[in-house]
């Protein structure tokens, strides 16, 4: 059946059952492959996209759930060539090995950084908690979240917060 | 060629060093091939400067073949330097997230006295690279980097004798530096230098590289080349990877996790619109236009499958690998030194242990995916590996083709520490698209990543050692059943010794895994160490100090106890733990500062001193120590595989635990950059001493059993 989706400002229309989950609709309906399949269970978050700017798991996350509400995905995140400061604080703490986690944990940090800008150690940990990075490079996360969150702070100046 | 992962029942290891799950031999001949097929890259590559690189060795190794050194010399690597003065290098090494695409490119930048965004490497594509055994045993820093930075060098003489000539001047008075040659007054760049005269040059062999102290490039820590695709999730591994036409397939596979097939029913398969069922012997696949239809059609097929009646279930399973030692496969010849029953006999005391070492899953994020694409006879599959020529092999020998006729093309890939050696997922996609004469997609789920994936061996390890009355180690006897045989020799001086490795009969799948074996022996090595110095009575680090001669591992040992405060806990109701090895060429000294919550452990601190010579990329040495670390933070303290009836009980990712970030304990990395020592690997050894530290450690607080992974007792100390 026709379904409407709203992802990255536009409106696509897919052919899609209602249980088909996002991530298969995003990835091979729309060609969106820069979130990962990792685990299909919603355990790993290397599918995390946002859902009216809250973190979802796009692998467990029916189509015929979303109505219209807006759908962002890492592709959706970059202003042309100019990098989201989260993307930005990612590359330069080189907070990643293989990179498979990379989209979904930026997604997530984004999601993260919205509702709390100045987020403890503890927050980002507990906003994190469900998404994996396999080759351990967690605690370069940590500080590439720490960086982005410091340059979108609006009383930063210093930063090329968006 | 060997698949990589029977189930030990193989037993290739006749040597010690060489650790059985990644054996591999180079192919007796190489012929004219490479050299037709360097022709043909660099034809394609339109004219400029092309370097062959030799393998160092190469030359020695082929006089045991009997041949004449040119006729069988191993090629490693190409370089080319386009008439755009673009400089690639070509290798069969594949990018798993070790960051060698960007650490290759800093020795090539380095010779050729290039800026690094002026290389481009060309990795693991078979068509392009020379042959490869893969991406293993930490071996492209120490052997491939050399290569590709002589290659460089000779390019760098090359391009600076054409100058010399063109402007007829000795080379003497020219220098090269930022992709220009010039004498002072001319300048020409490397573009121009090689324009309209095509030259190939192959490696001297006394070329030499850049000291280590003089190094502007390497030595220093660049972003990784491609970083900014991966932030965007513009990269596109294998599972990404879309051709015209292309179709996607699924497998029906056992419900355990082995069987052999007995009876199929497609039928509701079979009359769903726009569903292919491929079946040959055991196989059972489909293929749609549509994931989700593929894997409709999969579902809606009925099979039955025999089960392996007599394994073992998890919990029985170390009694079953004592017992069935492998059949059939060469015995492993013990590592033997003085009289270790005699000694033992004559010990002041003796210490005996036996420790239980589970199977754990790799995981790698992205899992076994593979893209099959048929041209009449021909084949290319693009999959993620480490072994690129292997899967080629693989595939050659499934579809009964000449090699030549086959490609195998590894986009950088979702990671694998050591779990992506084999090609079963190349082949399930190339049988699945010659069924549909189009191309097809396979990617494994995680529940299929499981349970069909191989694992890292689990095993048992009986330890016996003597100590005089004077508290000096005097016997050692050491005996590992099927785990394997890395890291299993002891660096401590004990005059007697007997170790041996002794292959069993897995019931699951097993293979390759990080460290491979090396983290098992570490860990019962270090433990028992451990234990002989707490019941001694003397302080752990003064005990393995007194008993090690070795200068580069009493250094890291050293380091990691001054930065961790040994012997004093930071707080209260803390405990220290230490541990040390050496491994690949490279030393590490892991220490870990641990508490207690009911019978499970916290890592509240770790500590690790690594040394692997004179440091490439210390950024990237640094990320792979703490990735390291952390990988071995879920060995040490929750990973397992469980199984019964023939089926793993926690194969999936709710089930199977692997760390997170509030597992992550505050890390501190000490690298020891020596620039008198060559480079060596970094992504396997750190990972073999965290399990000790932490289960050292642990034994200050509580009673902790002979297993991993770690845990106490259920009653208080």
């Amino acid at each position: 059946m026709p379904i409407s989706l709203r992802v990255n400002g536009r409106t696509h229309e897919v052919q899609a059952e209602p249980g088909d989950m996002l991530l298969s609709v995003l990835r091979q309906d729309l060609a969106l492959t820069g979130s990962k399949y990792g685990c299909g269970e919603g355990q790993c978050g290397a599918c995390t996209v946002l859902v009216d700017g809250q973190p979802v798991r796009s692998c467990v996350t029916r189509v015929s759930t979303l109505g219209i509400k807006p759908i962002t995905t890492i592709e959706g995140l970059a202003d042309g060539d100019r990098l989201h400061a989260v993307q930005e604080a990612f590359l330069e703490a080189e907070a990643f090995q293989c990179g498979y986690c990379t989209p979904g944990m930026i997604m997530a940090t984004v999601a993260l950084l919205r509702a709390t800008p100045s987020p403890t150690d503890a927050d980002i940990v507990k906003a994190l908690q469900g998404n994996v990075c396999r080759c351990g490079t967690y605690a370069r996360i940590m500080q590439a979240v720490r960086l982005a969150a410091r340059r979108m702070r609006p009383s930063d100046s210093s930063g090329g917060a968006r | 060629m060997t698949p990589v992962t029977s189930s030990g029942r193989d037993g290739e290891s006749t040597e010690h060093e060489v650790e059985r799950y990644e054996l591999r031999e180079h192919p007796p001949y190489h012929f004219e091939l490479e050299r037709r097929a360097f022709l043909q890259v660099f034809a394609a590559m339109g004219g400029g400067l092309a370097v062959i690189a030799v393998a160092p060795g190469a030359a020695q190794e082929s006089g045991r073949r009997g041949g004449d050194a040119s006729a069988t010399e191993d090629i490693a690597a190409w370089l080319h330097v386009g008439e755009d003065g673009k400089v690639t290098a070509c290798t069969g090494k594949t990018e798993i997230g070790q960051n060698i695409r960007t650490s290759l490119a800093q020795a090539v930048a380095e010779e050729l006295r290039v800026p690094l965004d002026a290389v481009t490497l060309v990795m693991a594509d078979t068509a392009r690279v020379p042959y490869d055994a893969g991406t293993f045993g930490s071996l492209s820093t120490p052997r491939m980097a050399p290569v590709l930075g002589r290659a460089a060098a000779t390019a760098r003489a090359l391009l600076i004798d054409r100058a010399a000539a063109r402007w007829q001047v000795a080379r003497d008075g020219l220098t090269i530096r930022d992709g220009r040659v010039t004498d002072g007054t001319r300048t020409a760049t490397f573009g121009e230098l090689v324009a309209g005269q095509a030259l190939t040059g192959r490696v001297a062999p006394d070329v030499a590289l850049t000291a280590p102290s003089a190094w502007t490039v390497r030595g220093t820590a660049p972003r990784k080349v491609n970083g900014r695709a991966f932030v965007t999730g513009t990269h596109r591994y294998t599972t990404d990877i879309e051709r015209p036409a292309m179709q996607y397939g699924c497998l029906v596979r056992p419900d355990g996790y082995a069987g052999t097939l007995e009876k199929v029913d497609d039928a509701a398969a079979r009359a769903m619109p726009g569903v292919t069922v491929v079946r040959d012997e055991g196989f059972v696949g489909v293929v749609a236009d549509d994931e989700r239809l593929a894997r409709r059609a999969a579902a809606a097929i009925r099979a039955s499958w025999r089960r392996p009646a007599t394994d073992p279930s998890s919990e029985t399973l170390y009694e079953h690998l004592q017992r069935e030692v492998a059949a059939g496969g060469r015995p492993a010849t013990p590592i033997v030194a003085g009289d270790v029953d005699a000694a033992l006999s004559a010990a002041a005391r003796t210490f005996k242990a036996r420790y239980l070492v589970p199977y754990i899953a790799h995981v790698p994020l992205e899992p076994r995916a593979a893209v099959a694409e048929w041209q009449g006879d021909s084949l290319t599959v693009w999959c993620g590996t480490q072994r690129p020529f292997g899967v080629r092999s693989e595939l050659a020998e499934a579809f009964r083709l000449p090699e030549s006729r086959v490609r195998v093309i590894v986009p950088d890939t979702g990671s694998a520490y050591g779990g992506k050696h084999t090609g079963e997922h190349a082949i399930e996609a190339a049988r699945l698209a010659k069924a549909a004469a189009r191309p097809v997609k396979v990617v494994w789920t995680r529940a299929e990543e499981f349970a069909f994936a191989y694992a890292r061996p689990a095993g048992v390890i009986e330890v016996t050692a003597g100590v005089d009355a004077g508290g000096r180690l005097t016997a050692w006897e050491f005996h590992n059943w099927n785990s394997g045989a890395s890291g299993i020799r002891t660096p401590y001086d004990v005059a007697n010794q007997r170790i041996a490795f002794h292959p069993s009969n897995s019931p699951l799948r097993q293979g390759s895994y990080r460290g491979l074996a090396a983290t098992a022996n570490h860990h019962v090595r270090e433990m028992h160490i451990d234990r002989i110095a707490r019941d001694l009575g003397v302080d752990a680090v003064q005990f393995r100090l007194s008993h090690l001669t070795d200068p580069r591992l009493r250094a890291v040992l050293e380091a990691v106890a001054q930065r961790i405060g040994w012997p004093r806990p930071s707080a209260a109701g803390r405990s220290l733990g230490i541990a040390c090895g050496t491994e690949k060429g490279s030393y590490v000294a892991t220490a870990a500062e641990v508490s207690r919550a009911g019978t499970s452990v916290t890592v509240n601190r770790i500590v690790v001193a690594f040394e692997c010579g004179a440091v490439v990329h210390p950024d990237g040495v640094r990320n792979q120590v703490e990735g390291a670390l952390v990988q071995g933070l879920g060995g040490a303290l929750f990973e397992a595989l469980t199984f019964a009836n023939g089926r793993l009980t926690n194969g999936t990712m709710a089930r199977y635990r692997v760390p997170r970030f509030r597992d992550v304990p505050v890390i501190d990395v000490v690298i020891l950059d020596r620039k008198d020592l060559p480079s060596v690997g970094a992504g396997e050894t750190p990972i073999v001493c965290v399990a000790p530290a932490i289960g050292s450690a642990a034994r200050g607080l509580g009673h902790v059993v002979d297993r991993l992974p770690i845990s106490f007792v259920a009653s208080p100390a």
